[in-house]
């Protein structure tokens, strides 16, 4: 049983360190400065950070914007329209294959199809259509089960009413299962926050402020990246490690929130 | 009837969507072979798996190195993780009381969330340190070994909680009622039962290991050498890859799309051998 309890203790403990040493390290230099000032010349490691949260923002929001159609579209296809047949299975497969893929696979496709192939070299557009592949996996999945948990009564009724069926997807179970879909979206935009393998090789790390969708950036994990291994400017590491921690904590309180009120909805209705 | 157009219309953008979505999964595969295959006929797949040497400059493209440091971090991070982490989804299934799981739970699934770069710094600035006064320089596969430990305790944790969860609540209470302590019981009925689901659980913990890429940058040295006790330093396929391909071309960009596709063998392989034993684990208990 010592062994048991044990265990538990160290995780905690793992994580105690991990998280308690970065906030304690990072939180004070975190200021109002901080936040709006663009890190200094380069390599110097002074500064604050006010253009990599624009890039990392600009990244996120251009991810989204393109993978939420395409991922909704296949989850409801998937969960509503696809027959079981052998291609449905082999885009099943696929999806649940790369999952598991590692982050730094995507980021040699990326840099293979859109860095060079298609010369839109390093750039938001690259590193968020890299992102766009990586979450899609997650997106298809996770909504997929969202519209797949509202009860088959739902369905029933409404076809019973004699509505065509993207009536019923699209007034009955879209909108029973939102918060499922934006919790799946908000799952999304966590992962790309934390990414950095596949970004690292398609986003460039260009420090300055992006101007359009074919300019460099950083996003907030690659700049703790560039500061703690070209710069060793580990104060200002820990102080940008700190923000994301902060963020990627409100974005975990925020999805359990969301799911807890999603399941709550769903037994309240089935 | 705009409706029933409607209702076409969107059952073909909604198929177009799933068609897309295969395409891009497709085109991964496609290019990463595109890219990659050159380099094996080059190299020769021989040389290139078994090839000791790793010099781009002398058109030298030998992955063994990588593909040692690779084993050898994952499996160091195993030895680490997996005993931790059955002891804590034993705690989290079993012994518990609720609101230790509530407080435990959130913990393990913060881990999962936590940036590998975070990861990566912590392990730089108390890790590299602490082992440099052991002996070396610090940058190490055993600084690299515990960071990856705290990465896949997450999914050893949570898989293998679900599988002992998922033992059918009779073996327990037959179990209990043959007069079996709690701790025998978990022993001698859940963990056997649950061995399916748990060996899953490390193999996922095992692809996710193999995977991992900045935080492997950051304390593993990278230096192109066999690691001959933990205090050496070592580099990772996927390092391999990060740290040259933004500069790479020809042969050499070739051969580091070659390392991703072995990569990808490797983490195929990882999974599918957790998907036969998650599906025969389930099985095995419908059956009873």
């Amino acid at each position: 049983m010592v062994y048991i309890w044990g265990g538990g203790f160290i995780t905690v403990l793992i994580l105690l360190v991990v998280i308690g040493y970065v906030l304690v390290q990072g939180i004070p230099s975190i200021t109002l400065d901080f936040l709006l000032t663009p890190p200094g010349g380069g390599l110097s490691g002074e500064g604050g950070i006010s253009t990599v949260i624009v890039s990392t923002f600009y990244l996120v929001v251009v991810t989204i914007v393109i993978l939420v159609p395409i991922g909704l579209g296949a989850a409801i296809y998937l969960a509503e329209y696809a027959p079981d047949n052998r291609l449905t299975r082999l885009i099943r497969y696929g999806v649940e294959t790369l999952a598991g893929v590692p982050s730094i696979i995507f980021g040699l496709f990326g840099f293979a199809l859109f860095v060079t192939a298609l010369h839109f070299n390093f750039s938001i557009l690259s590193g968020a259509l890299t992102l766009v592949c990586l979450l899609l996996p997650t997106m298809i999945r996770t909504s997929e089960e969202a519209i797949k948990s509202v009860p088959y009564a739902h369905r029933e009724g409404a076809l019973a009413l004699g509505v065509t069926r993207w009536q019923m997807v699209s007034r009955v179970l879209l909108p029973t299962a939102l918060p499922g879909i934006v919790t799946a979206i908000i799952l999304c935009i966590g992962r790309a926050i934390e990414e950095t393998a596949c970004l690292y090789v398609t986003l460039g790390g260009s420090a300055a402020m992006p101007s359009s969708l074919l300019s460099g950036g950083r996003t907030l994990s690659l700049h703790v990246f560039y500061l703690a291994m070209e710069t060793r400017a580990f104060d200002k590491a820990m102080a940008t490690g700190a923000v994301l921690i902060i963020t990627i904590i409100a974005i975990n309180t925020l999805t359990n929130w969301l799911s807890y009120r999603f399941q709550k909805r769903m037994r309240g209705t089935a | 009837m705009t409706r029933y157009f409607t209702d076409r219309l969107a059952k073909y953008i909604v198929s177009i969507s799933g068609a897309v979505s295969f395409v891009i999964l497709l085109a991964i595969a496609v290019f990463i072979l595109k890219d990659g295959l050159p380099a094996f006929k080059e190299i020769g797949v021989f040389d290139f798996l078994f090839g000791t040497v790793w010099r781009p400059g002398q058109e030298q493209y030998g992955i063994l190195t990588m593909i040692v440091g690779s084993v050898v971090v994952t499996i160091g991070s195993l030895i680490l993780a997996v005993p931790l982490g059955i002891a804590c989804a034993i705690l989290l299934a079993e012994v518990a009381p609720f609101k230790v799981r509530q407080v435990l739970r959130p913990c393990v699934e913060l881990l999962v969330g936590i940036p590998s770069v975070v990861y990566g710094l912590v392990g730089l600035v108390l890790l590299v340190p602490a082992v440099r006064e052991i002996g070396g320089n610090g940058f190490s596969v055993l600084a690299a070994s515990i960071v990856l430990m705290a990465m896949v305790l997450p999914t050893i944790i949570s898989i293998s909680e679900d599988s002992i969860r998922a033992v059918p609540p009779s073996y327990k209470e037959g179990a209990l009622a043959i007069g079996a302590t709690h701790w025998q019981t978990i022993r001698q009925v859940l963990l056997p039962a649950a061995k399916s689901g748990i060996g899953a659980s490390i193999v996922l913990g095992m692809g996710r290991a193999v995977g991992e890429t900045m935080a492997m940058i950051m304390v593993i040295g990278n230096s192109i050498v066999f690691p001959k006790t933990p205090l050496d330093p070592a580099r990772t396929l996927t390092g391999n890859i990060a740290v040259e391909i933004n500069y790479a071309t020809g042969v050499h960009e070739s051969a580091l799309f070659a390392t991703g596709i072995v990569l990808f063998i490797f983490i195929l392989a990882l999974n599918s051998i957790a998907v036969i034993s998650l599906k025969r684990g389930t099985h095995a208990q419908t059956l009873t």
